[in-house]
């Protein structure tokens, strides 16, 4: 199991916007393939896949703001 | 202007694929370690916002794929209205007769950002940069992409300012500020997409009572209003070089000293 944390986007960013899943939950996924885009400022960033597997959980839906170290989802490489 | 350029870059014959490349730290030492600062500039003139996204994504993809360089993409467009991530049709003033009367199109796009209207009197600059190669950080690449800008208003004696929390540069007196650039990207696997548009001609102004911009009641500018007299675009477009040139190279210095 992984976890995929919303990693640190810039200087004074303490949160996003979940914007769109690339994946449902039950899905596979292949490492750096986009998983999830997040919204900031005036910029939308796609978060890529630290691993392949299968998406297990995802804890955001779209249009939720998440905080920097959050996690985000749990992928299953078993 | 070109020549002005010279004395820090070098400006080669246009590349097979009509780039031209600048080579910003070609008269200066450098480390073994840095990142080369060489920059490709494509220019595609007058097209269409879709045909200037298929050159990004190609560009773009050359990139991705390890190809050592970053990129300047200038381009004006017909008549368009784009819509960002955050965008809501609602901020799409414009009723269908407008839209075909004026011959504006509408076009979704993967930036940040609300809704925005670029005619042929606005210069885009939209950069595709690794930003690996430079500061992770889309806090500083948005000041940077803005700072560029203020730089730019700075050569015509104008001065540009950033408005707290909202992204873009303004210029007048504080209570009445008017946006003169706009500034909405997209960021995958750290290189970007998307970036700056600035109004220079005023034909282009009028047609901004079509949308709220940004999804607010923002007034425009353009840089012939403030200036009250005409500006060609290829002198906008070489000073956006180094201005550019100018941000990324006091970059690699502040990284390497």
């Amino acid at each position: 199991m992984t976890n995929v944390v919303l990693p640190e986007l810039g200087e004074g960013i303490e949160k996003a916007t979940i914007s769109y899943w690339y994946f449902n939950p039950g899905e596979r996924v292949t490492e750096k393939e986009d998983l999830v885009e997040i919204t900031t400022d005036k910029a939308t960033f796609n978060l890529p896949s630290p691993v392949s597997g299968i998406v297990s959980e995802i804890f955001f839906h779209e249009g939720d703001s998440v905080n920097i170290g959050e996690i985000l989802a749990v992928i299953d490489e078993g | 202007m070109v020549t002005v350029l010279r004395k820090t870059g070098t400006v080669l014959k246009p590349n097979r694929d009509g780039s031209h490349i600048y080579d910003f730290l070609e008269n200066r030492p450098r480390t073994s370690t840095e990142p080369s600062l060489r920059f490709k500039v494509f220019d595609l003139g007058l097209v269409d916002f879709k045909k200037a996204l298929e050159a990004q994504k190609e560009v773009y993809s050359r990139v991705k794929n390890g190809e050592q360089f970053s990129a300047l993409i200038f381009c004006r467009h017909h008549p368009v209205i784009t819509l960002g991530r955050s965008s809501s049709r609602k901020n799409i003033l414009a009723t269908e007769v407008d839209l075909i009367s004026g011959g504006i199109e509408v076009c979704e796009t993967g930036r940040g950002g609300d809704v925005t209207y670029h005619g042929p009197g606005s210069m885009n600059v939209y950069p595709i940069i690794n930003l690996s190669f430079f500061k992770k950080d889309i806090h500083w690449f948005l000041r940077t992409l803005e700072e560029v800008v203020i730089n730019l208003l700075s050569d015509f004696g104008i001065k540009g300012l950033r408005l707290a929390g909202l992204t873009g540069v303004w210029t007048g007196i504080a209570g009445e500020e008017k946006k003169i650039a706009s500034i909405g990207i997209a960021i995958r696997h750290w290189i970007t997409l998307h970036g700056l548009s600035i109004i220079i001609k005023e034909a282009d102004l009028k047609k901004f009572q079509y949308i709220r911009p940004c999804g607010m009641d923002i007034k425009m500018t353009s840089l012939e209003t403030l200036l009250g007299r005409d500006i060609e675009m290829e002198e906008i477009k070489e000073i956006l070089i180094r201005k550019f040139e100018a941000e990324f190279t006091r970059h690699a210095n502040m990284v390497n000293s």
